[in-house]
This record gives C-alpha cells, structure tokens and sequence, in this order.
C-alpha cells in the first residue's frame, strides 16, 4: 500500500472510493459507513483523510488557519502540482489574501442588492411557470432547473447574449476537476479549452453590462478594493459558481417535491414555508457534496493526528444527515428548522452567493406552489454524474395547474 | 445561566436560558424560537436573525463589526438605531436578563 508514513494510527482505513460511478448512483449506504467508521478515516484510494459526521466537517471548516484553502479545495495540492488553471482569489485563499476579496463579492451579492433584484427574479419566474403550464408535460431538468437561472442570472452578471451556451459545460470542469485525476477530471479538462476562453473574454470589463454584478465587480477597482488585474478573476468565481449550482439546487428542491407529494401539499397550504422547502432541499440533497483542505501544520482532530501538508476531504453531504446532529435526518421535511446545515459550507468561505441561490429558490417555488396543484413524475429520472456536483440530467414530469 | 427574553411582535415574551459561549441566536434556534431564522448559521452573511435591542440595553453591548452594520442596511425589516443581528451577540454573565425585541419579518 502507498498510503504516506504520517498516517494515524487508530484512524479507520477505507477502501471506499467517493468519486466513483457506483458511489455517485447511491452514496448514502457509504455515507454512512464512513461516519460511523470513526470521526476522521483514511481513504486508501486517494490517500486522504476524510470526515463525515456533522461536529468534525463543521470544526474543519471553521479552522482556516490550521485547515487551508490556498493548496486547492480539491485533491490536487497547489504546493505539489500547477493548477489545471490560474486559483481562484476567493475560493482557492487565505486570510489576509481572501478577506480582501471576499468583502467585494459580499457587497456585491448583499442583502441590499437583493431586495434590488427580487422583483426581477420573481418575475422571471411567473413567466416560466406560465410557458410549463402551456406545456403541462416537460423535463424539469431543462426547462425549469436551467432554463430558470439562465433566464435571469447571466443578465444580472451583465454578460452579452451570445455564448451563453459555454456557462453550464464550464461550470462542470470548474466542479469536476476538485475530484481526483479519474476519466471525469481528465476528460473534462481535455474539453475545456473553448469554454476557459470565452470565460476569460466575458470577465473583462469592457465585456460586462452597466449595473450588473460584474461591473460592480469592477467598479471597486476604482475604489482601491481591488486591482485591475484581480477584478476579472473574481467575475470568474461568479461564472464558475454561480449558474450550475443553482441549476443543482433548483432541480434538488423539485425532485424533493415531485418524490414526496405530502410535502408539496404542505407547501401549498402555505406557501411562507417556499424558502425553508428550498434551503431543505439544499440539506437533503447537497448539490455541492465535498470539498477538501490542506493541513497547514501537524494537528490532532477528535484524536486522529493527522501530519502537515494532509488532504481532508470534507463530506459536507454526510454531515448533512449525520443523526448526530439532525432528526430523522433522511427525510425531507419542509418545516424543518434546516439553520447550521453545511449545504453553502460554513465559516469564512461559506457561500458568498448564498443570498442569490436562496431567492431564485423561493421565488420559483413560491410561483410554482401558487398555480400547480400535483407534480408527477413521468419517467425514470437520469443522473449526471461531476465529481462535486450531485444533481439530475433529466426528470420527466407532468403538472396539473392549480 | 444567563436567561435572555425574546419579545416577539405580538408583545408575548419568551424567556430562554443561554449556554456557556452561545449567541442569541443559538440560544433562540436551539429553543425553536419562532421569529430568528439564522439562514447562515450565524456565519453573520445573511441579516435573518435581526432584533431590536430593548433601549435599556443598547449600550451596554460591545460595538458591531462593519460587516454586521454593512448586513443589518439588506434586513428585511426596517433598520431601526437599536438594531443588531443576534448572531453576534455574545451572551456574558453581564447580559443577564437582556430583552431583544423581534422585527415582523426577517425576510
Ligand atoms: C444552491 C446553490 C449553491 C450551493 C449549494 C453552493 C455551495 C457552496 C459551498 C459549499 C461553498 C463553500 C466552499 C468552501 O468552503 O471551500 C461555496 C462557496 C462559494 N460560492 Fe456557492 N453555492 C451555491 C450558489 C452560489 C451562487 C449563486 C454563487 C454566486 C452568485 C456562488 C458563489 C460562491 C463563491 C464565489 C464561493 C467562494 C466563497 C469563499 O471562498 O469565500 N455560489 N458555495
Ligand atoms: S445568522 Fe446569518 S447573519 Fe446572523
């Protein structure tokens, strides 16, 4: 075995491997056999350490000083190998690199902003609940979970109408290569090339719509926030983070509701509870599942010692239904009180779009529950498979209106 | 134990004991408070556990961070001069008996 000479003793050794097709079909049972192995294991696999319980995902989190993003937040140790591309100044950061940078994506997508686009979206989302309607009969995949954020949020970015085509296939590089160098990773950096450029081209500022998130993006270069040079790497995180998780996380919420017709009933009785049935979602499902850290130093976490320059993958998933920390935690419950759960992560590099992803949540529920009485499934629903990302390819379905 | 008071809208009180090192927030969600959502956890980024500090005790809270005075102008209720996120504030044995008051809404 080639697992490094700083492995722990008294830390569980598993076999399992999180990023393989078998595991992505059904990965709870091995969700499971990785929390209840032990609070932190070792994937022999990849050599890494992993956590699965809610208390340990959370303190890793939480720990940025001792747990680092700056060697990457997927497998691949920036001190060790070139980034497949330039780092991220958000994601891919430390403090004091990352505190800079994070306080101008927070301005950007705060809650005043919000209130600024919620007519908007909320808008957007009538009208395409009016076009199903028409349709009765649809995939819930494309013609709601990505036709919906792709009809508001790359004009809130300010991007021109043509080569939008590029955001979703980008965004899947961008998540599968945090996974490990397997036939995902690989081939989807082999493809990139075409979407990296029109990515790069877009984030330019002459590229970016007056009032659009990306040109306040820019505008804070004149402020003295950030340089020149750094402002189009940061419209990057919103194009790499921005689309295909939402994509995710919309078409989670709906195969929540298609799948337990008591909760979409519920919802309908009271259609206050749209946003708490969408953040549920975001639990239950985990659209973005895992992410790693680097160990800056030796540290002992729950009695593992774990050696400096360690990979940590976190299964924000798992700890997502830890029974530990949650009740009854495989079911969706739309009234759930779902505050602590580590679907956007946790600590200082939780989800600065949280904020974005919530309300394109509420609102298209909110428009949906209003005027759909049932939402059938009509077909076998297809996976797609991304190292990071869990959602759909494909969810047949029928509604009735309301 | 420090005990805290909730005073929702409807001017019902809530009491609630606090832990050792938890926020109002935690201590809220940790009861089922309704009226505190926390959609961040306390991660202060999302301006859903805002209250209004009972004027008594205003001052006798540490001063907030620019990132809670930047969040608290997004709230969904009307910024008010007493208002804070509950998030982040700490409770000591001092803050014995503080009375937050609840806004209508939080988003
Ligand atoms: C349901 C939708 C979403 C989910 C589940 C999600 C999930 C996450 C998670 C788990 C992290 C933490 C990464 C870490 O700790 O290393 C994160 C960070 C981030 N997200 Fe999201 N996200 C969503 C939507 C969005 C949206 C809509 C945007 C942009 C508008 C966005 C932009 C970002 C950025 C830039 C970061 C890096 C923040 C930092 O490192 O400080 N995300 N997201
Ligand atoms: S819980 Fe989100 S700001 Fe306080």
């Amino acid at each position: 075995m080639s697992a490094s000479g700083s492995v722990a003793s008294g830390v569980p050794h598993l076999d399992v491997d999180p990023f393989a097709m078998g595991f992505f079909a059904d990965p709870y049972p091995t969700h499971e056999r990785l929390r209840e192995a032990g609070p932190v294991v070792y994937l022999d696999q990849w050599n890494v350490y992993g956590v699965a319980r809610y208390a340990e995902v959370h303190a890793v989190l939480n720990d940025p000083a001792t747990f680092c993003s700056s060697r990457g937040v997927g497998l691949s140790d920036f001190k060790k190998e070139t980034p497949w591309r330039p780092p991220s100044l958000i994601l891919e950061a430390d403090p004091p690199a990352h505190t800079r940078t994070r306080a101008v994506l927070s301005k950007v997508l705060s809650p005043t902003v919000m209130k600024q686009v919620r007519d908007r979206f909320a808008a957007a989302a009538e009208e395409r609940v009016d076009v199903l309607l028409e349709q009765r009969s649809f995939d819930a995949v494309a013609d709601l979970a990505e036709a919906y954020p792709l009809s508001i949020f790359p004009d809130a970015l300010g991007l021109k109408p043509e080569g939008r085509e590029h955001l979703i296939p980008y965004a899947s590089v961008v998540f599968n290569a945090f996974g490990p160098p397997n036939e995902l990773r690989q081939e989807a950096i082999a493809r990139s090339a075409p979407h990296q450029a029109y990515v790069a081209k877009q984030c330019q500022r002459e590229n970016l719509a007056p009032g659009g998130f990306g040109a306040c993006i820019h505008a804070q270069v004149d402020e003295g926030a950030i340089t020149a040079t750094e402002a189009p790497l940061l419209v990057r995180s919103l194009l790499s983070a921005g689309l295909d998780t939402t994509v995710n996380g919309i078409g989670a919420a709906l195969y929540c509701l298609a799948r337990f017709p008591e909760q979409w009933q519920r919802l309908r009785a009271d259609i206050t509870l749209a946003r708490n049935a969408f953040e549920e979602a975001v639990r239950f499902e985990s659209p973005v599942q895992t992410f790693f850290r680097t160990t800056t130093r030796e540290v002992e976490l729950s009695g593992a010692r774990i050696g400096e320059g360690e990979k940590v993958l976190m299964f924000l998933a798992a700890a997502n239904r830890d029974p530990r920390r949650w009740e009854r935690p495989d079911s969706y419950d739309i009234t759930r009180r779902t505050s602590g759960h580590v679907g956007f992560g946790s600590g200082i590099h939780m989800c600065v779009g949280q904020l974005v992803a919530r309300l394109e949540g509420e609102v298209m529920l909110t428009a949906l529950a209003r005027r759909v009485a049932s939402i059938e499934i009509t077909g076998e629903p297809k996976r797609r498979f991304n190292n990071t990302l869990r959602g759909l390819d494909s969810l047949p379905v029928t509604i009735i209106p309301a | 134990m420090p005990t805290i008071s909730f005073v929702h809208p409807d001017s019902n009180s809530e009491h609630v004991e606090v832990s050792d090192g938890e926020s109002a927030m935690q201590a809220a969600t940790r009861h089922g408070l309704d009226g505190i959502l926390a959609e961040c956890g306390g991660n202060a980024m999302c301006a859903t556990c805002h209250v209004y500090v009972d004027d008594a005790w205003v001052a006798r809270l540490p001063a907030m961070a620019e990132d809670e005075d930047a969040l608290l102008e997004g709230a969904a209720a009307e910024r008010l001069p007493n208002s804070r996120l509950s998030c982040q504030i700490k409770i000591t044995p001092e803050l014995d008996g503080l009375v937050l008051r609840l806004p209508k809404r939080q988003v």
